[in-house]
């Protein structure tokens, strides 16, 4: 039973790092920092999500605490993405598009700038 | 969500709430453990039960099985998002075509509409920028559509009627 968990364990962190790999490649491939966003937030959750999960399989006496991990970063991951993109789009950085379909922009101009708010 | 619910039901979500994390930390069972995990938590439980808007009512059998539902559906899409990503990232032509599209959700609870950004974010190809009111505002990496009813059933359709059936 021990060395199912245990081939179990190391197929989710080969899986984990896979995805993070990807997620890297992705931050470095995508053309803006919304697209970098987007591929660094997916990526790395389900990446960083599967490789402690594979570190909890592999020691069953951490599971639990690695499930709370697990749990905080999928709470916290797409949190900091939002954070980011939302920042980023209210200090003018204006994302790629081949063509404009930007229904945020007539919003962002109406509402109070972030320094306004301090 | 039907009324305000009592501070008892408050006090006893966020109770649990502090033990169960407490628990899992220190995974043992022996007494002195168990009894300082339950003074701590009820004593941060009596600071912050007022923060808990639902109370006990997210406990009932109903909303359980739709919480485990939408944990799957969530899981798939995660996973889906990810190959999806993984297939832009790898084919050497990289095949977006970003932009922000506007949607508009029936949700009225602050918390419901707080778990369907993050599940927004996680889905594939696409980030929450902002929620004003009860309108989102996405960037999608490869819009289909523009039009907010579309977006709105292409992209967060099958999580809101699940959010809907638990906070109402």
């Amino acid at each position: 039973m021990m060395e199912y968990l245990k081939y179990i364990g190391q197929g989710l962190i080969v899986f984990g790092s896979l995805f993070l790999f990807l997620g890297a490649l992705g931050i470095f491939r995508m053309p803006d920092f919304y697209n970098r966003l987007q591929a660094g937030t997916k990526a790395s959750t389900l990446g960083a999500m599967s490789l402690i999960l594979g570190v909890g399989f592999i020691q069953p006496e951490w599971m639990i605490k690695s499930l709370i991990i697990v749990v905080f970063i999928a709470v916290a991951n797409p949190l900091s993405s939002h954070a980011l993109g939302r920042s980023a789009y209210k200090n003018n950085l204006k994302p790629f598009m081949k063509k404009k379909m930007d229904a945020y922009e007539k919003v962002a101009e109406i509402l109070p700038k972030e320094e306004d708010r301090l | 969500m039907s009324g305000k619910p009592s501070a008892i039901s408050q006090w006893v979500y966020a109770f649990l709430l502090f033990f169960v994390v407490w628990y899992a930390f220190t995974t043992s069972l022996e007494w002195a453990e168990l009894i300082t995990g339950a003074i701590v938590a009820a004593i941060l439980a009596f600071f912050t039960y007022k923060m808990s808007k639902g109370g006990m009512t997210i406990y009932s059998p109903l909303k359980l099985i739709y919480l485990v539902q939408y944990f799957f559906v969530f899981l798939f899409a995660l996973i889906k998002a990810n190959l999806d990503v993984a297939k832009r990232v790898i084919s050497p032509s990289l095949p977006i075509n970003p932009g922000i599209v506007e949607f508009k959700t029936q949700l009225t609870s602050e918390f419901a509409k707080m778990v369907l950004a993050n599940s927004i974010t996680l889905t594939p190809g696409t980030v929450t920028i902002d929620v004003i009111d009860d309108m989102f505002y996405v960037h999608w990496i490869d819009v289909e559509t523009e039009d907010p009813e579309q977006a709105y059933m292409k992209v967060a359709e099958p999580f809101e009627k699940i959010l809907l059936k638990i906070y109402g």
